[in-house]
């Protein structure tokens, strides 16, 4: 009986967002690792941001809220950011965490202007649009479903395509210039597979949170492994356990709000591997650093204790001759 | 209706003073991110604190939610200590972790408080007016703006108490450190200024703005000056005038009011990017336009050298061959040799360029170089 009552809360709309969920950690898990690995953890924060008045002004243009057309203008609104951030970098002496923030806080800005008037305009068609800002899970439709998969699916298609040219951009980019690889390009194709990633998962988790979707699965896998191929394989893997478990979870009680549950529930995997892990892990860690320490106590006895005996004899040796 | 203009105006004005005198330090020390992490980390402190004292505005709060802010940094640190976590990923780990739990407290419990993620996250300066420091009959104007006054006075006198302090533990920590100035002091001083100045703030342009405060005027200021005294009025200048501007625009738009400000702030920093001299887009496309001409009248003026004097001399310096020997487009080459006349590096016979004494001593010049 109870595993009836089970059953028949798997209704069809948590299956839905559940399959949504998982497919979005399962993207956003993988590409993520690139970021992390790059050190660009918080240029996921920069495109989430900087996406909405792309949403806005997609809707403005339009009149629709077709997924669709709504993730192309945050794709657009999200790469421009990403670029202007770059070329304020290169042509000037602010440095990268001063850009990333300007165009972080100012677009979203911009975004709210848009929004604010698009409400004010009296567009009757324009509510849910502000759950770009935090999210709304529990609106994800089949077709959402579609176009994350899709989408998703390319992104990872293009991803596993240019693995080894990928692979050499992030862990060498100097050898991989000499070598002849067009880095330039290859960046900004990072970075455009990173704007797919954000851009779909904005709708589910919201613009504020969409970043951690992107760096807690990676910083949890990077702590189980040294290869890259495994990292992405474990952040996918994180990342579709936080979406699945982080929507059950919501499900299971009225008021919690499925976005904040799944960035909980990957942090929780980021906090279990970095206590756990192997190798690497706190736990690991300190009792390596305590066998450590009692080898090295013993090898100093054992090497006192000779030094002493050694003195001894010395001492007997010098008083017989 | 004049008395609520300029109640706002007031408000905006002294909240873009007191962020961007602390985003000075922040954007030198490339902390500008540690704002934005606090921003977000400090809303369960707020709703924990609003749980207690069931207001938005009491002294409370803001003790509160500064210690979250301060709590945030010290996670940071902690998940960086560790190795095992790189400090942008531990930035991004930590304050989406307490901003969740914050948003959940709020829908949990929202049945029975008066909050709003909306207000917390955007804020709404309109409103600011409203709620109002009332003693006995006397209205003495709105709360904010003595909560924001506040921490204007506080970041001010912080930083003209520990000026030298600032400057050394910002530009040179090891020095600061040797010296026994206590750069890690100075650096938890500045990082609870920052948690305060945004829960004063957040109410008033909400999380994400309090970001474009904190950073966008400072970054502008840091494209004009290498002064840092020059670069704090400075940014208090632009944050002024940005909000000013801001608050105007959105009254004719009738949109949000921070966000008018947030976008203003950019168009400001990209006008001053393209127009300040030295630094600027502008300056900088002149310059290498500048160096392009430069360049090829000296290697015109080479070209001529080489051959000056032997055999081959009448043919290499014919105008009209000049873009064959020297691999030039032949526009390029007589717009180059035009210059070169107007700067009297070379003088024209018949069909022939000749170098001037002036050419001549360049082209040595830059053999020799």
């Amino acid at each position: 009986m109870d595993n009836l009552y089970f059953l028949t809360r798997f209704d069809y709309t948590l299956i839905i967002v559940s399959i949504g969920a998982a497919l979005l950690g399962t993207v956003s898990g993988a590409l993520g690792t690139y970021a992390v690995l790059r050190r660009q953890s918080l240029l996921g924060d920069a495109i989430s941001h900087a996406a909405l008045p792309g949403i806005a002004i997609a809707f403005l243009l339009t009149g629709s809220k077709t997924p669709l057309i709504l993730v192309l203008g945050a794709a657009v609104a999200g790469w421009l950011g990403t670029l202007i951030i770059l070329s304020i970098v290169r042509l000037t002496r602010i440095k990268y965490d001063s850009a990333l923030g300007l165009v972080l806080s100012t677009f979203f800005g911009f975004g709210l202007v848009l929004l604010t008037f698009i409400q004010r305009s009296g567009n009757a068609n324009q509510a849910g649009l502000d759950d770009f800002i935090f999210g709304q899970a529990a609106t994800i439709l089949k077709r959402d479903v579609l176009t994350i998969g899709i989408l998703g699916g390319v992104a990872l298609i293009i991803m596993v395509i240019f693995w080894k040219e990928l692979k050499l951009l992030i862990f060498d980019e100097g050898f991989a210039a000499s070598i002849g690889l067009p880095t330039r390009s290859l960046d900004i194709l990072l970075t455009s597979l990173l704007v797919i990633a954000i851009v779909l998962g904005l709708q589910a988790v919201g613009a504020v949170l969409m970043s951690a979707m992107l760096v807690a699965p990676a910083v949890a896998a990077r702590q189980w492994t040294d290869r890259l191929n495994l990292m992405v394989t474990l952040a996918a893997c994180f990342g579709a356990f936080a979406g699945v478990s982080g929507t059950i979870i919501s499900s299971s009680a009225t008021g919690i709000p499925t976005g904040p549950t799944i960035i909980l529930c990957a942090t929780v995997a980021v906090g279990f591997s970095i206590a756990f892990a192997p190798n690497r892990g706190l736990l690991w860690n300190s009792i390596k650093q305590r066998r450590n320490r009692r080898n090295l106590k013993i090898a100093t006895n054992k090497f006192v204790g000779a030094t002493a005996a050694e003195n001894q004899i010395k001492e007997n040796d010098t008083r017989t001759s | 209706m004049i008395q609520e203009h300029l109640d706002i105006l007031l408000i905006a004005i002294v909240t873009a003073s007191a962020c961007a005198l602390p985003g000075v330090f922040l954007v030198l020390r490339r902390m500008t991110l540690m704002s934005d992490a606090i921003s977000h980390a400090i809303l369960p402190g707020i709703v924990l604190a609003f749980f207690l004292t069931h207001s938005l505005s009491s002294p409370l709060m803001i003790l509160a939610a500064a210690a979250t802010g301060v709590l945030t940094v010290v996670f940071v640190e902690l998940l960086q200590k560790t190795k095992l976590v790189k400090e942008d990923a531990a930035i991004g780990l930590t304050f989406p972790a307490l901003f969740s739990i914050g948003v959940i407290l709020i829908s949990r419990f929202s049945s029975n408080i008066h909050l709003d993620i909306d207000a917390v996250l955007l804020g709404e300066l309109a409103y600011a007016p409203l709620n109002r420091l009332e003693i006995s009959v006397y209205d003495l104007g709105p709360v904010s703006l003595y909560v924001m006054g506040g921490m204007l006075l506080l970041n001010l006198a912080f930083i003209i108490i520990f000026y030298k302090e600032l400057k050394l533990a910002t530009f040179d920590v090891s020095l600061a450190a040797t010296l026994g100035f206590a750069p890690a002091l100075i650096h938890y001083g500045l990082m609870t200024l920052v948690s305060m100045t945004t829960v004063g703030a957040f109410d008033a342009v909400g999380s994400i703005l309090v970001v474009a405060l904190i950073a966008g005027p400072p970054a502008t200021a840091y494209l004009m000056t290498d002064s840092l005294t020059r670069m704090l009025v400075l940014s208090v200048i632009i944050g002024c005038m940005n909000a000013v501007s801001g608050y105007w625009l959105s009254f004719l738009l009738n949109v949000s009011i921070a966000g008018t400000i947030a976008t203003v702030t950019f168009f400001v920093f990209g006008l001053i990017f393209m127009i300040v001299p030295n630094r600027g887009l502008i300056s900088i496309a002149r310059r290498h336009i500048r160096q392009k001409w430069e360049f090829a009248q000296t290697m015109l003026v080479i070209h001529l050298f080489n051959h000056e004097g032997l055999p081959e001399a009448q043919d290499e310096s014919e105008i009209a061959h000049l873009h064959e020997h020297l691999r030039w487009e032949p526009t390029f080459a007589t717009r180059v040799v035009k210059y070169a006349l107007n700067n009297r590096y070379v003088s024209q016979q018949a069909t022939q360029l000749m170098l001037t004494d002036r050419g001549r001593s360049i082209a040595q010049q830059a053999l020799v170089q």
